[in-house]
């Protein structure tokens, strides 16, 4: 199913995109965006509403399959294997299984917290209840929840707090092993507190996998990002590490946005 | 509004209004005040058959037989036929409402789910009556062609049209619940690799289940309080047996038959159909209230 992983070589390309072009219908998002994602770090796309972030990133796992009328252009290569995961013979569930994903509002399912993990796990047909245990705990205690929910993993996952929540739908992403986690701004529905445990976990997941991050604060992609990618108007304005990104912007659009003065 | 500022029609427009809640309050208080009038109305009717017959006599007596020069009375001979007339019902309608609940709300595009919702839910407005008689002259002979043994009255054939009737009841409510299940939901599964069959059935039913159990429920009652159909297709003589190839009468048909008659008001026998309208109510209630507790129950989890 998945090619076998590369050895973590941080700093090489984990994701490569090429012209990407993105239509709702006719109504095209994505002007032609090229960027080079690198493994094991965590890349944050910024930009004001309607630049078309948030439409990149579910392209990456091919979400917008699921409605009809979308349409790409382009070339997004994921490594290892060199995949084209737009090319015509290529089946969404497989890119969806090597990419995972963690939405902007808590989404269990309305299983237990142990059947919420062990989802994505069946899926890739495991079934031996050990090996399913072991990779259960393994998440839950990756995604900083095993102490909290170890007494009660087959209660319902709905009785948790929505950063307990959140934490979990990390823990279902990241059990199957996946190459990329993606992220649409998953702290918009929480706290400060809930925030920055997932702030926490963001930064120490990408010692395994390689994390893009949709985020509307700019302070948060500043906190835990490596590299930063900053789009308006469905263009890519200027990608580069955050902190070069941040105190000393290339273009005058990016120095406007992060400034605050628009967006 | 600032006070100083009166508007000419304000005073009508607030005379308007207390008659409203009032017209809306007296709708509110009459399905009270109808629902107490049906209990004391059983309750009233069947004292008299108590004192007349000790209560252990329901249960004591293996033949419902208050009409005859030496009457029993066991209740349950014409509660089995309830009871297997609405299992082979809810044997049809749940499973067949169910998917095509899941069908309409996740896999039918949706101009083909605009023309079958209004079709399906014609076939709720088939008069029992009609249903009675095509389960009577068509599905029985259709039955016995394969089980030649099968009498002109059955409760199977009964049954399965009462099955036949409910189904849209169990869809609709079902299909509403399932399609109002958030797609965010249906995203999460997607993006780990699941297909559309199993983000319905592993994601979508769960989510969904406080409504199809609601529909559930609404499909036992419905069963349960059905009349014309069992009255004509199932027979009715009352039966103590579970075998749904025999003829029985419910508890609804036994209602139906005597009342048709010149029963004498007071007689043991015009009693004995508010004991056995009293058993319908105990039951319809006691299935709405596992209903509401279920209800309860998967609402919090969804």
């Amino acid at each position: 199913m998945n090619a076998p992983s590369s050895p973590p070589v941080a700093g090489s390309t984990r994701v490569s995109i090429r012209n990407l072009k993105f239509y709702y219908g006719t109504h095209q998002v994505l002007q032609g965006v090229s960027l080079d994602i690198p493994a094991f770090q965590v890349t944050a796309l910024i930009g004001p509403s309607g630049c078309g972030k948030t439409t990149l990133l579910r392209c990456l796992n091919r979400m917008h399959d699921l409605y009809p009328g979308n349409r790409y252009e382009g070339v997004i290569r994921l490594q290892p294997g060199d995949t084209d995961i737009l090319g015509p013979g290529v089946d969404p569930i497989q890119v969806r299984m090597r990419c995972g994903m963690v939405f902007q509002k808590p989404n269990p399912f309305p299983k237990s917290i142990y059947e919420n993990v062990a989802y994505g796990l069946r899926l890739q047909g495991m079934n031996r209840r050990r090996d399913l245990d072991e990779r259960v705990e393994k998440a839950l205690r990756e995604a900083a929840l095993w102490e909290e929910v170890k007494s009660r993993l087959h209660q319902l996952a709905h009785n948790l707090s929505g950063g307990q929540q959140q934490r979990l739908c990390i823990a279902r992403a990241i059990a199957t092993n996946p190459d990329v986690v993606l992220f649409d701004e998953p702290t918009s529905a929480l706290d400060p507190i809930a925030t920055s445990k997932i702030e926490e976990l963001i930064v120490e997941l990408k010692k395994r996998v390689t994390v893009i991050i949709v985020t509307h604060n700019l302070q948060q992609a500043g906190r835990i990002s490596d590299m930063t990618a900053f789009m308006y108007l469905g263009e890519l304005i200027e990608f580069g590490e955050t902190n070069r990104v941040f105190t000393n912007p290339a273009k005058p659009q990016t120095e406007d946005y992060i400034s605050g003065r628009f967006g | 509004m600032a006070p100083a500022f009166v508007a000419p029609g304000r005073r009508l427009d607030k005379a308007v209004e207390a008659l409203m809640v009032w017209i809306l309050r007296l709708g509110g208080w009459a399905s009270v005040l109808v629902t107490f009038g049906i209990i004391g109305t059983l309750v009233t009717e069947s004292a008299p058959f108590f004192a007349r017959v000790p209560v252990v006599r329901l249960v004591q007596d293996t033949m419902w037989t208050p009409l005859f020069s030496e009457p029993q009375y066991g209740i349950g001979a014409l509660l089995a036929g309830t009871m297997v007339t609405t299992l082979v019902a809810l044997s049809v309608a749940v499973p067949l409402g169910t998917i095509l609940a899941i069908y309409l709300s996740e896999f039918a595009p949706a101009r083909f789910r605009e023309l079958v919702k209004p079709m399906l839910e014609l076939l709720s407005a088939v008069p029992t009556v009609v249903y009675g008689y095509f389960a009577l002259l068509a599905l029985t002979p259709l039955l016995q062609m394969l089980y030649p043994d099968l009498p002109q009255f059955s409760m199977l054939s009964a049954g399965l049209i009462m099955g036949i009737m409910i189904v849209p009841y169990v869809t609709s409510l079902g299909e509403d619940s399932m399609r109002s299940v958030p797609m965010l939901l249906r995203e999460g599964a997607y993006a780990l690799g699941d297909g559309k069959l199993g983000v319905a059935v592993r994601v979508v039913f769960p989510g969904a289940f406080s409504g199809l159990a609601a529909a559930y429920v609404l499909a036992i009652s419905r069963a349960v309080g059905e009349t014309m159909i069992v009255a004509i297709a199932a027979g009715l003589q009352p039966r103590m047996t579970i075998n749904p190839l025999e003829s029985a009468a419910t508890v609804t048909a036994f209602i139906v038959q005597v009342s048709l008659g010149d029963l004498p008001h007071g007689s043991i026998g015009y009693q004995s159909i508010f004991v056995a309208g009293a058993m319908l109510f105990l039951l319809t209630l006691g299935f709405n209230l596992a209903g509401h507790v279920l209800r309860k129950k998967f609402h919090r989890a969804s």
